[in-house]
């Protein structure tokens, strides 16, 4: 059983950016691609920098692949997996997302 | 059968590639191969020694290691020399009193340094230059040295110049010749190459003949000359040619030219038939040949001698020719090159001449008697033209049109005379160093390459001076072009355009967002290479706030929160500090905002203040309070104006003759905010002493007797470049007009994180050209420029002030969006009073085990 928890308004992530939000004690960086309701969420940790800062990359796609590029060395992780299109050894965790009545929520279980 | 035994003696740069080219052959298991040195390390690049004093390390300059050599099975010996030579009964002695038997020897022995007979020549500073333990002992005695002085003033004596003069010696060259590299220059471009090393405070002492060196007053030795003149020096470098080792040919009945060298024929045989002499140890036709190229050709030659007599039994399709000595150089930071018949020996020749004096720059051609052949060049300051004058050599191929236009600078609205590489054979050698010719590039094009790098791990083009580089692109790119294939400049994978292009279209269309140009001339989602470079040309047309919604998601790491991140992901915050002026109360109230949170202060190297280690959630916190204060964002984040350095100019200088802060801070509140391809910083001196160092700015401002000059294009960083001197004592008004142009056409035609030194370099037509544009309006767009420029300075604002402003953008500025807890995996630690984050070893003692994803500390 997933165990969702509301992170905040759709509204509140500007399209094509991420934020992160805390989730069972978890660091998840959720994205918003494109304009509409696509969402998606991994964890925030850069395993390249070792620090949180995923959330804060830019969004964008190679080739069909929705990817951010982590913003200290530019490494690209697969929205909707996690995996690393560098090296598929430091490929990170990616959560389940939805959005419900508007507001977008994680499960991180 | 068999295998056949080869020794090679010396394993210097030609010993080993004979090795590696009969060791990686279709026959190479037929061979037994065994070396021995003399050196106590295999073969180096000797060619690029004097990278050691730029901070390359032996292991760097390496051409293969002992576990190369062990794989191709070749066996060696280091610090033992080769003593002995029987002939007879073929086998070597060597000094540790080894005997070894052999099919074939290679006598691959090199040069040593002349010494000439000098007295006192024998002393502890007085040193040559050939081998790693010569530099070492160069860099020992440097350290001990004030001053320095090169005896001979040719190739290797001005390398070795350079040398000490990176050491910081005082540097002197001493040459017997009336001219510098009197082999390859004629007198015009000798007298040019004195000229230029002089400006870089290299003393040169021509027609000095040095009698004795005997012990000095001021400095260690004093080298007395001939003309009665003497000289003071700490250290001796001589440098006065090379003698080939041909000691054990000599000793052991081969034949040797008059003044030594090995006698070869064309198959590189010496008088021994099973004896072959390669490299600058040979001899052939009377000619010594002190490069690798050739020596590289001989070893190609024996190579196919020694396979085809004693294995494969045919007839030997390779000999060798002798070779072309054409070089190009950079000496002391002088660009030279050497073509053919440089002096202009041939009978009937004539000569184009072209001098400029002030830009300094000297070329002259050597031609046939019926003025259609190139025999020769020299070019001095500007070598450009070195691929195309060497390939019509080469190629014995017909001037094309005038001679003189192969020189002249390019005028008006003409390209650079020249020719295209697809005028050239395909037999036309391009890399020397390798022995690649254009047909082999164009072969390996056709074989799938379709970058620089792909062709050099096929063919080795390019992996050795690098000299040809430029060539082997223009090879490449035409190749592909011919198969239909299109060159591809495009940005990234989303648009298939330059940035330049790109720029155009977002000018004359007037977009402002990126969604509409994506959907219009792109394809995709976007990514992080074409969305901060759109970003950046909205920015640098537009002058929006760029954290609007839109505009958002295009900023870089840095710009999307407006301060620069660092390696745990907290950011720095850098208040601007216009020309570098700051009031005693700024001052206190950058100190208490420290203080209060904490960060870690310290001086830039552009005259401000960085505060290190600020959280998301604490910097809106901490501009506000700066913002109060009176200060302003510094942008140290953006790709747009940095710093304007200043000097104290003529308001306390004792020197100074114009107000050099006044300018800096007026300039710098102009340009404030502009953003552009990439970071932009200006430098404003008060006087020719420069102390603001403003010729290695991208704009510099130095203050005459009659107005500022500006010089363009300069830049510190990883290639520092000398910025080139654009106009001379301007008023204050028409500065600042230059500078807008200058720096608006930067922003519309150069490259994405293209710095305007290296805008300047691949605009075409270069100085001239952007002279051209900014003072001369030769495309008609000043007044489009400056309006331009008029608009982004009208638009300013505090990107700080704004978001402090704006509540909803405020709510980024937190860690997480749902909790207000702070990044739990930050760890610090203190420092010299401050406080800075924990390596990983000290992350480690610091440990939690509270938690465990990702390992976290508190
Ligand atoms: C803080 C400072 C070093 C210091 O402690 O003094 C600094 C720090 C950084 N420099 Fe610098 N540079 C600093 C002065 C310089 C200078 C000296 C100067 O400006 O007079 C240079 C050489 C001059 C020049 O640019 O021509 C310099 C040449 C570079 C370069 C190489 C640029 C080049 O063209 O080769 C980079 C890398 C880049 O921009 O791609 C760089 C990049 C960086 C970055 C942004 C690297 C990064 O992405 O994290 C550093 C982060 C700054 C921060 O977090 O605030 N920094 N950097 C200096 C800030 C000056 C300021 O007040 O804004
Ligand atoms: C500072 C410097 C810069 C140069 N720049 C350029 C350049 O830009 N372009 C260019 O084309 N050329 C340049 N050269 C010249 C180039 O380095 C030589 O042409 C090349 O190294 C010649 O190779 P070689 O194998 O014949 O001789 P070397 O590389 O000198 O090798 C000979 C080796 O044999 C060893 N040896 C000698 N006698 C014996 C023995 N009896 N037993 C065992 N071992 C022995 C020596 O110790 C040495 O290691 C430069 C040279 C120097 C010193
Ligand atoms: S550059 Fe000139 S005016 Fe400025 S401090 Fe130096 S000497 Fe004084
Ligand atoms: S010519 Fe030297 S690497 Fe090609």
């Amino acid at each position: 059983m997933s165990n969702w928890t509301k992170v905040c308004p759709l509204a509140d992530i500007t399209p094509d950016t991420g934020v992160c939000a805390l989730v069972d004690g978890k660091q998840v960086a959720v994205f918003r691609y494109g304009e509409g309701e696509t969402v998606y969420a991994i964890s925030n940790y850069d395993p390249f920098g070792n620090a949180n800062v995923l959330s804060r990359g830019i969004v964008g796609s190679l080739g069909e692949r929705p990817v951010v590029a982590s913003p200290l060395y530019k490494q690209h992780f697969d929205l909707s997996n996690g995996e690393c299109l560098e090296d598929a050894e430091k490929s990170i965790a990616a959560y389940q997302v939805r959005i419900e009545a508007g507001v977008v929520e994680v499960a991180a279980a | 059968m068999s295998k056949k035994r080869i020794i090679v003696v010396g394993n210097g740069m030609v010993g080993h590639n004979f090795i590696n080219t009969l060791a990686t052959s279709d026959n190479a298991d037929q061979f037994e191969i065994l070396t021995f040195s003399e050196e106590p390390r295999l073969a180096y690049d000797r060619v690029q020694l004097s990278k050691y004093f730029s901070g390359a390390s032996a292991d760097d300059l390496a051409l293969t290691t002992s576990d190369e050599y062990d794989g191709l099975g070749v066996v060696y010996t280091l610090n033992d020399k080769v003593v002995g030579i029987d002939a007879d009964n073929k086998t070597i002695t060597t000094a540790s009193g080894r005997v070894e038997g052999y099919d074939k020897l290679v006598l691959a022995t090199g040069s040593y340094p002349f010494v000439p007979p000098i007295p006192g020549k024998d002393q502890d500073h007085c040193l040559v230059y050939r081998t790693i333990e010569d530099l070492e002992a160069i860099s020992a005695s440097a350290a001990v040295s004030k001053t320095g002085v090169v005896v001979g003033g040719g190739l290797l004596g001005l390398e070795a110049a350079n040398a000490l003069k990176q050491a910081g010696l005082d540097t002197h060259v001493v040459e017997f010749a009336p001219r510098l590299m009197a082999v390859q220059l004629d007198e015009g471009g000798g007298k040019l190459l004195r000229r230029k090393i002089e400006d870089l405070g290299v003393s040169v002492h021509t027609e000095k003949n040095t009698k004795e060196i005997v012990a000095g007053e001021e400095c260690r030795y004093r080298m007395n000359f001939a003309d009665g003149s003497y000289l003071e020096t700490d250290m001796i470098l001589f440098s006065a040619g090379i003698r080939p080792q041909d000691e054990l040919a000599r000793q052991f009945g081969l034949d040797m030219g008059e003044r030594g060298g090995i006698v070869i024929n064309d198959y590189c045989q010496t008088s021994e038939k099973d004896i072959y002499a390669i490299g600058e140890c040979a001899l052939w036709d009377g000619k010594i040949y002190g490069l690798v190229a050739p020596g590289y050709q001989m070893a190609k030659v024996t190579v196919n001698h020694i396979i085809n007599s004693l294995i494969t039994h045919q007839d030997h399709t390779l000999s060798f020719q002798g070779a072309d000595m054409s070089t190009k150089l950079k000496l002391l930071g002088v660009d030279v090159a050497s073509i053919g018949d440089a002096q202009g020996r041939t009978a009937g020749a004539h000569s184009y001449i072209f001098n400029d004096d002030v830009a300094e720059v000297y070329k002259r051609l050597i031609v046939s008697a019926d003025g259609k052949k190139l025999l020769g060049a020299v070019l001095v300051g500007e070598v450009d033209s070195y691929g195309t004058l060497l390939q019509l050599m080469l190629n014995d191929m017909d001037i094309p049109g005038n001679p003189a236009a192969l020189i002249l600078p390019a005028l008006g609205d003409e390209a650079p005379a020249g020719l295209g590489v697809t005028a050239l054979p395909d037999t036309a050698q391009i890399c020397s160093c390798y022995d690649v010719s254009k047909g082999d590039i164009a072969g390996a094009v056709q074989g799938g390459c379709c970058t620089v790098g792909d062709i050099k791990a096929a063919t080795k083009a390019t992996s050795g001076c690098g000299g040809c580089s430029a060539l082997v692109k223009q090879v490449m790119e035409a190749e592909l072009e011919s198969m239909g294939v299109e060159v591809d400049h495009s940005l990234c994978e989303h648009f298939a355009y330059t940035r330049v292009e790109l720029a155009d279209i977002i000018r004359v269309k007037g977009y402002t967002s990126f969604p509409e140009i994506l959907k219009s001339h792109g394809k995709g989602h976007g990514c992080e290479i074409c969305k901060p470079a759109i970003g950046s040309i909205l920015a640098s047309f537009n002058n929006e706030y760029v954290l609007k919604d839109d505009l958002m998601p295009l900023q870089d790491t840095n710009d999307i929160f407006l301060g620069n991140m660092q390696k745990d992901g907290t950011y720095s915050v850098v208040p601007r500090v216009p020309g570098g002026e700051i009031t005693p109360d700024k001052l206190i109230a950058i100190g208490e905002v420290a203080k209060e949170f904490d960060l870690y202060t310290k001086i830039t190297g552009g005259q401000r203040i960085d505060l290190f280690g600020a959280q998301l959630h604490e910097l809106p916190k901490i501009w506000e309070k700066l913002i109060a204060a009176g200060l302003e964002t510094g942008h140290a984040y953006g790709k747009s104006l940095r710093t304007v350095k200043s000097c104290v100019g003529s308001t306390w200088c004792r020197y100074g003759v114009l107000d050099s802060v006044g300018m800096a801070v007026a300039l710098e509140h102009r340009y404030k905010g502009l953003r552009a391809p990439h970071k932009i910083k200006f430098g404003v001196s008060g006087c020719t002493r420069e102390c603001a160092e403003a010729q290695s700015k991208d704009i510099g401002v130095i203050a005459t007797e009659s107005g500022w000059n500006l010089y363009v294009c300069g830049n510190g960083g990883m290639r520092p470049r000398h910025a080139d001197l654009f106009a001379t004592d301007l008023d204050d008004e028409t500065l600042v007009k230059y500078i807008d142009r200058v720096l608006m056409f930067y922003v519309r035609t150069a490259d994405r994180l293209q710095r305007t030194s290296v805008w300047l370099e691949n605009l075409e037509g270069g100085l001239d050209y952007l002279k051209d544009v900014v003072i001369n309006d030769k495309l008609a767009i000043n007044e489009e420029l400056e309006n331009a420029m008029t608009k982004v300075v009208g638009t300013y604002q505090c990107e700080w002030k704004t978001t402090i402003e704006t509540p909803e953008k405020l709510k980024r500025f937190s860690h997480f969006i749902n909790a207000a807890e702070s990044d739990d995996n930050l760890a610090f630690v203190r420092e010299r009073g401050q406080r800075r984050p924990a390596t990983e070893a000290e992350r480690i003692e610091l440990v939690s085990l509270d938690n465990n994803e990702p390992t976290t500390t508190k």
